[in-house]
This record gives C-alpha cells, sequence and structure tokens, in this order.
C-alpha cells in the first residue's frame, strides 16, 4: 500500500460502521493491537549523519530492510541508535522513499553506487517515480553498455584456441587484430579507390588524335581498361568468397548489406563477360555498368562515419518519409495553383499540371533555374509565396537529421527508445502486481484463514497472535476491513481463475441459479464444502435436464474442477461447525472430484442431500468412498 | 477573351485576399494584435487552497480525541494533502486504495458528503475530525445518527427505497466483479427489500431517523457491529 494511505487506514475503518446497519451477518472480530505503543522516534546513524523518523514512516514498507526487523542487527545498545555504515549522500533518497512514497534518483550520482544501496536497503529500482525514472534507465543502459564494451576487449585478448575460420572472420571485421588483417584492409581499399577511379576517368575524354574526334579515355585505351577492371574485379571476387567461407552464419551473411552490395559490384562484370557483342543486347549492358558505381559504398567497411550516417538516415526514416510526404503535398498544391494562375497567359510553359511540377520543385528547393517564369501577378504571387514556403518546408528536417546524426554516435535512438517501452511495459507490470499484491495477500490469508476464522469463533487472541506475527499489524486491519465488506454484502472475493470458473459453471448450468437464496439466508448452509451443498441442491429442481446437456455438465464440472481450489468456507454462524470444518479440510481436496460427481443424476445423488444439512461425520465419510467408487466408474 | 481576363483578375483578387490574411494571421501569431477581447493570459491563476485548522486546544474540545490521537491524526492527513482539505478526488482516490478488487468511488462519493458537513466541496481536517470522533468515540446513538445521515442521500429526514438502492449498489461496487458467489443484478435490490423489510415498521415505504434507530437498537448483530471499531485509533 503507498505510505500515506497507510494512515487513513483509521478512517475508512471508522468509515465502515456505514455498512454495519446494511449488513445481516455479524462482523469478524478485529484484530487486537498487541500493545498500544505510543509513535516513538528512531534514530538512523549513517557514517555519522544522525537521521530521524517515526517509527511508523519506516514501518510502511515492511519488505526493505528498515521496515522490518532486519534493521535490528544493526541496532547500537550504547548509544540507543542504528547505525550503517553506508553512504549518507544515497540514503537521503532512501529515508525519503519512506516519507512521501516514491523513490528519486540524484542525477549526479553514479549509477552503480545508487544500485548497490538500493539493493542493500531491499528496494526494487523500478519503484523509482516517473520524474527520474527515464534518467535511471539511460544511465543504467550506457553502463551496461559500457560494461559490455569491456568485456567484449577482454574476450577478444584472451581466446586460446580457435578455429581457422574464426580468425579469419575476425580478421576481415576488425582489421587491427592482426598485421595480416591490416594488409589486406589496405590492399582492398586501394583496389576500391582504383576500380571506382578507372570508372571515372573511363569517360573523360582523352586527347583526340588529329583525324578522329573526341573519344573517351575508355574506348581509346580499351585493353588497359579492361585489364585494370578484371584485376579489380578478382580482387574483390577474392574477397567475398573468403569472408563467405568464414562467415560464421552463411546465410545471415548473405543476406546481409554489405554482401550485397558485394555482389551488385561483382556481377557486372561477369554479365559482360558472358554476354556477346550483341547490338540488342549492349543498351543493356552499358545500363549494367553503371552498377559498378556501386563499389564506392564498398568504402563504408573502411569508414566509420560513412556507417552512422547510413545508420542515421535509416534512423530518421521516418522524418525523412515525412518530409517527402510534405514536400509531395506542397508540390501538388503550388502546381494546381501556378498552372491555373498562368493558363491565362499567352506562350506560357505551364502546359499542364506535372509540367507545373518542375517549376514548383525548383522554386521550392530555391534553385530558380529560370527556364520557366511566371508571367501573370497572380502567378508572381503564388510563385513567391511558393519559393518561401518552400525555405521553410526544406529547411525543418535539417536540424533533426543532424541531430540525428550525433546521437548516433553514442546510441542508436530509435532503437533504444523501443527497448525502453518495453521495459517500461515489464516495469508497469511489476508495479501493478505489487499493487494488486494488496488483495493477493488478503486472498492468501483466507487460504491459510481457516485458524484464523476459527479464532473469530473461539474469540482467543492467542491463536490469533501466532497467525498475525507473519503479517504486520496494518495488513491485518486492512483485511478485517475487507471481512467486513464481505460480511455486508454476503459475497466472498475470490481471484480471477476462481471467478472464471464460476462463469464457466453459471453458463453451463442453465437453470435459474439459486445463489441469491442461498447467499442471503446465509445462516442456513453451514457446510464448508458448499459446492457439494450447492450442486446437489440444483439437481432436484432440474425436473427434466436434457440428456447430453447434462452430459456435458457432467464432463465439464469434472474437467473444471481438476484443479486445486482451496475450500471455500461460508459464513460461520453456528460453532457446532468446527469439527465439520476440519473433517471437511481433510475432505475438500477428494471432495473436488466427488463433487463433480455429484451431478450424475442417480439416486446415490440425493443423499448428498442429507449430508449438506446434517452435521454427520460418517455419513460424509461413506458418501465420499461411495462417491471414489463412482470415479473409477466413470 | 473576356473569360480569360476576368479569370486572372479573379485570381489577382484570390492572391491578394490570401496574402493579406496570412499577414494578419502572422500578426496575431505574434502577438501584435489580438482579435478577440479576453486576454491573451489564458492560464488561471489556480489559486492554491490552503487551510490551516483551529487551534489543537479548540479541536480537543470539540471532539473526543485526546491531543496526542489529534496530532497524530493531523500528521498523516497532512501528509496526504498538504493544502490541509480533501476534495473528492483525492477522496475517492485514497478510499479506492483499500478496496483494489473493486470500484469504490461511488461509494467514496457518499461517504464525502457525509463528511462534509458544510456542503463546501471540501473536508478540511476539523470535519475529518468531528466525523471520525463521531464514529469512534461517540455514543451508539450518534453513530445510528452518522449511518442514518449516510443512507439519507438528500437528507430530507427520510430513507426511500431509491436511496437505499443507491447506497447499497455503490457497496455491492465496491466488491468488484470477482466474487463468490457472483454477483447478480438483483442482489442489491433482494438487499434492500430485506432491510426495509426489517426496518419500515409502518411499511409506509420510507424509514425515518426514529425507526431506524429503534430497529437498529433492538439487533443483537447490529449493536455489537457497532462497538467493533472502538480502538481503532
Amino acid at each position: 500500500m503507498a505510505a500515506g494511505v497507510a494512515a487513513w487506514l483509521p478512517f475508512a475503518r471508522a468509515a465502515a460502521i456505514g455498512w454495519m446497519p446494511v449488513a445481516n451477518l455479524p462482523m469478524p472480530m478485529a484484530p487486537a493491537e498487541k500493545s498500544k505503543r505510543q509513535d516513538e522516534l528512531i534514530i538512523l546513524n549513517v557514517s555519522g549523519r544522525r537521521f530521524q523518523t517515526w517509527k511508523n514512516t519506516l514501518d510502511r514498507y515492511p519488505d526493505t530492510l528498515l521496515g522490518s526487523s532486519e534493521k535490528e542487527f544493526f541496532y547500537d545498545e550504547e548509544t540507543k541508535e542504528y547505525f550503517f555504515d553506508r553512504d549518507p549522500d544515497v540514503f537521503r533518497c532512501v529515508l525519503n522513499f519512506y516519507r512521501t512514497g516514491k523513490l528519486h534518483y540524484p542525477r549526479y550520482e553514479c549509477i552503480s553506487s545508487y544500485d548497490e544501496e538500493l539493493a542493500f536497503f531491499g528496494i526494487i529500482p523500478e519503484i523509482i517515480g516517473d520524474c527520474c525514472y527515464e534518467e535511471y534507465k539511460d544511465r543504467k543502459r550506457e553502463n551496461a553498455e559500457r560494461l559490455m564494451d569491456d568485456q567484449e576487449d577482454n574476450k577478444d585478448s584472451k581466446q586460446p584456441n580457435v578455429t581457422f575460420r574464426e580468425t579469419m572472420w575476425r580478421a576481415f571485421e576488425n582489421p587491427h587484430t592482426s598485421t595480416m588483417a591490416l594488409v589486406f584492409y589496405y590492399v582492398t581499399g586501394f583496389f576500391i579507390a582504383v576500380s571506382v577511379i578507372t570508372n571515372v576517368v573511363e569517360t573523360v575524354p582523352c586527347g583526340a588524335t588529329p583525324n578522329q574526334k573526341d573519344m573517351p579515355c575508355g574506348e581509346r585505351y580499351t585493353v588497359a581498361f579492361f585489364c585494370i577492371d578484371t584485376a579489380c574485379v578478382m580482387i574483390f571476387t577474392v574477397e567475398y568468397l573468403m569472408r563467405l567461407f568464414a562467415a560464421p552464419s552463411r546465410y545471415r551473411f548473405m543476406r546481409s548489406v554489405m554482401s550485397i552490395i558485394d555482389v551488385v559490384a561483382i556481377l557486372p562484370y561477369y554479365i559482360g563477360l558472358v554476354m556477346t557483342n550483341n547490338e540488342d543486347v549492349s543498351g543493356a549492358f552499358v545500363t549494367l555498368r553503371v552498377f559498378r558505381v556501386f563499389r564506392i559504398f564498398k568504402f563504408s567497411r573502411h569508414s566509420q562515419g560513412l556507417r552512422i550516417l547510413g545508420y542515421t538516415l535509416k534512423s530518421c526514416a521516418s522524418e525523412l518519409g515525412f518530409l517527402l510526404f510534405s514536400l509531395t503535398m506542397a508540390i501538388i498544391i503550388f502546381a494546381t495553383v501556378m498552372f491555373y494562375a498562368e493558363k491565362g497567359s499567352t506562350s506560357s510553359k505551364f502546359t499542364s499540371i506535372p509540367a507545373s511540377f518542375w517549376y514548383t520543385i525548383v522554386t521550392m528547393t530555391t534553385l530558380g533555374y529560370g527556364d520557366m517564369v511566371p508571367k501573370t501577378i497572380a502567378g508572381k504571387i503564388f510563385g513567391s509565396i511558393c519559393s518561401l514556403s518552400g525555405v521553410l518546408v526544406i529547411a525543418l528536417p535539417v536540424p533533426v537529421i543532424v541531430s540525428n546524426f550525433s546521437r548516433i554516435y553514442h546510441q542508436n535512438q530509435r532503437a533504444d527508445k523501443r527497448r525502453a517501452q518495453k521495459v517500461q511495459k515489464a516495469r508497469l507490470a511489476r508495479i501493478r502486481i505489487s499493487k494488486t499484491g494488496t488483495s493477493r495477500p488478503f486472498l492468501h490469508s483466507k487460504r491459510n484463514g481457516l485458524p484464523n476464522e476459527a479464532l473469530d469463533l473461539t474469540g482467543s487472541i492467542e491463536e490469533g497472535n501466532h497467525q498475525g506475527a507473519a503479517i504486520s499489524l496494518l495488513e491485518s486491519q486492512h483485511h478485517h476491513l475487507l471481512r467486513c465488506l464481505e460480511k455486508t454484502t454476503n459475497h466472498k472475493f475470490v481471484d480471477e481463475h476462481l471467478y472464471e470458473q464460476n462463469c464457466l459453471e453459471g453458463a453451463l448450468q442453465s437453470y435459474p441459479s439459486h445463489s441469491p437464496s442461498l447467499s442471503s439466508s446465509g445462516s442456513l448452509t453451514g457446510t464448508c464444502c458448499s459446492r457439494r451443498a450447492r450442486k446437489s441442491s440444483h439437481l432436484p429442481n432440474a425436473s427434466a435436464p436434457p440428456g447430453p446437456l447434462c452430459g456435458l455438465q457432467e464432463l465439464s464440472a469434472v474437467h473444471i474442477q481438476h484443479s486445486d481450489r482451496p475450500p471455500l468456507s461460508t459464513s460461520r454462524s453456528s460453532l457446532n461447525l468446527m469439527p465439520k470444518e476440519v473433517l471437511c479440510k481433510t475432505n475438500c481436496k477428494s471432495s473436488q472430484i466427488t463433487a463433480a460427481i455429484i451431478s450424475i443424476p442417480t439416486p446415490p445423488g440425493t443423499t448428498p442431500d442429507g449430508d449438506g444439512h446434517t452435521p454427520s461425520s460418517p455419513s460424509s465419510q461413506t458418501t465420499v468412498s461411495s462417491n471414489i467408487v463412482k470415479v473409477s466408474a466413470l | 477573351m473576356l473569360t480569360t481576363v476576368w479569370e486572372t483578375e479573379g485570381l489577382q483578387t484570390a492572391g491578394i485576399v490570401v496574402i493579406v490574411c496570412a499577414s494578419l494571421k502572422l500578426l496575431h501569431l505574434l502577438g501584435i494584435i489580438n482579435f478577440s477581447e479576453d486576454s491573451v493570459e489564458d492560464e488561471l491563476e489556480m489559486s492554491t487552497v490552503r487551510h490551516r485548522p483551529e487551534g489543537l486546544e479548540q479541536l480537543e474540545a470539540q471532539t473526543k480525541f485526546s491531543r496526542k490521537e489529534l496530532q497524530i491524526l493531523y500528521r498523516g492527513f497532512k501528509n496526504e494533502c498538504p493544502s490541509g482539505v480533501v476534495n473528492e478526488d483525492t477522496f475517492k482516490d485514497i478510499y479506492s486504495q483499500f478496496f483494489p478488487q473493486g470500484d469504490a468511488s461511488t461509494y467514496a462519493h457518499f461517504l464525502f458528503n457525509a463528511f462534509d458537513t458544510d456542503h463546501n466541496g471540501s473536508v478540511s481536517f476539523e470535519d475529518f475530525v468531528m466525523g471520525l470522533s463521531i464514529l469512534l468515540r461517540g455514543s451508539v446513538q450518534e453513530k445510528l445518527n452518522w449511518a442514518f445521515n449516510l443512507y439519507d442521500i438528500n437528507k430530507d429526514g427520510y430513507i426511500t427505497k431509491e436511496e437505499m438502492l443507491d447506497i447499497m449498489k455503490s457497496i455491492y461496487d465496491m466488491m468488484g466483479k470477482c466474487t463468490y458467489p457472483i454477483l447478480k443484478e438483483e442482489t442489491p435490490r433482494q438487499h434492500v427489500e430485506i432491510f426495509f423489510q426489517k426496518m419500515d415498521k409502518n411499511k409506509d415505504g420510507v424509514v425515518t431517523i426514529d425507526e431506524f434507530i429503534d430497529c437498529c437498537q433492538n439487533d443483537e448483530n447490529i449493536m455489537r457491529s457497532m462497538q467493533l471499531f472502538e480502538n481503532v485509533i
């Protein structure tokens, strides 16, 4: 329960008086406080700095060190204070958590020391308030990655026996591991550069011989260029095959971007080799040569910055997409407007809307070639609006891309936020579990609660103490409040599991349910295995159940009650139920199956009727045994 | 020819209109001119209600709590509501924490009205402590009086079946839906019927304060449960 809310528990209990006149049943006894303790001040000495607080403040969280009896280990008899040899600055945050119910993370604090302190005091970091949680998670992630990097470095240095394949792969990925790898790295880099330069120079017109027109160098020195190209492609092919051999997962390697670039870079050459000098396919061949320029992307293996640029563009894909979309919208709008504005003028270049696209794009990107200009006044007005808005629209995503670039240099923003979202869900789930934990302890204590309810009847406090020691006074008072509510409404709290099972049964049993009559006349039913009584009372009223439906009922009833269910207890209006309850406790396990069997519409089914109302242990025993026989028959 | 001239002129006018509107909007955006009469500062000054309770001595005299108990109560109260008053939402919030399985807001609403004796929409520490004094330290008569006041939603001195049904539904709401036996629609209604059968002596369809107190005093269970929370503080 939250901190301050514990202070309101007395109020909630007092307000429960409002239910009393409405309840039909007597209320359970209140848990007695063992001694009327005055609230006392506790002194906590943390490395010399003294903190003082009320004992009740610390008791709010009984599952932490300070809230439980664990702090007694730190009690100093002479000075009558609790001494902790820990950091007083972090302790301030810890103590504020008890006071306000919110745990804060101070930014100046180192994340690992903070985590250690939290672990020492038994506080889970998930409770950190929303105000500080993002910061905490960011720092934690950075720390974790730093640790991972350190580990990787260590791992690289010490590796006694690895296969040749793995050494090769590591050499490819990280050229600084060995001199051989470095040499290979530089050689491939050199050849990539050579190949790219060759492609460029190929198209430059060389000096022409007097009697021939200007020819590009490629056609003049065909053989030389062909030799250089062959050499480069051979190197690239060898490199690609070696990478393919060394890759730990060949399939994944083949799907990766870099290998696709490699393949695209060398494929045109081989296709060119295969194809003959056929006139009709030479056009396609020329197109293929364009792909040779992709060799320049192979440089991205060599340059960290290029990779980061690639990641940046990938990560701000949505911003780029939005930019493109908004630009398209603006272009269409302005092109349409310009077209209709310029329609009137003679010899206008704006012949159609798609023709106006060109003008719009050139204007919006502030290029302004001048090949298309508006002549009418309206056209000029709209043209100026177009160029002004173009500046704004283009300038907007640039800072985003820049900031992403710098951020990706440290972390990938998008992937981290997604991971944080997942953790957020897990964290919310944990907090929800701990919150619904307030209902769980109540239901748990009800299951173990037969001794507790026994003490209600006999009114003996001593046994209650034995049970109550396990749960704090606060908890027991809260449970008492919930029990009062149960008594007022004559319904019991159950958890979702049981509720769903009940729903299932309720849906199957299409007879008018008799639960209100049973529940409102709570003083009549006294068996702890009320399930038995309830089912048996349904049968006589089932005048003519359809056969298959009944069969279905039995089967499903058997199926449902297979799980280990706690005995559900109803009211305790009569003291003489005590022995029967004890008996039922041992019986109830088996009665889960027997209760199902009772739904068989056989004459012996009427005997549980009698059992349900007369507390006679021997007859219930025989019923159990006779029903056990029925189990095997089924 | 004429139509094209008209078109161009029309478009020119349209262009000029667009420019004028855009510039006006820009100026309005920059805050240089204002169109409407209301002020630019729309942000309400959320006046923080601060309430200081009466002195300890006065409260001691008015309620049946000792000084120490009042101190403890006030500390808890102030911790949860630093402004000194509880408004209905905070009240519902706090009360709901005790009943995680159901919806305690309706009952909390009735409870709030019962505590807010001067009906000003907020419960101050005095209201809180007075209410608690009646509930925990008051005589049985006073407690029954308070309960009657709680049930009588419109405070007209009679509990009608509708009022009782509202209260009953709100109590059953607190149970939530995961109950055994499963809550049916008519359960609160039946409970109200039982209540009226017991309480309404002259069968006129309403329960007056005298009928209520008489009936409760004659009922063993109710009397016993009224004493239940004697030592809560």
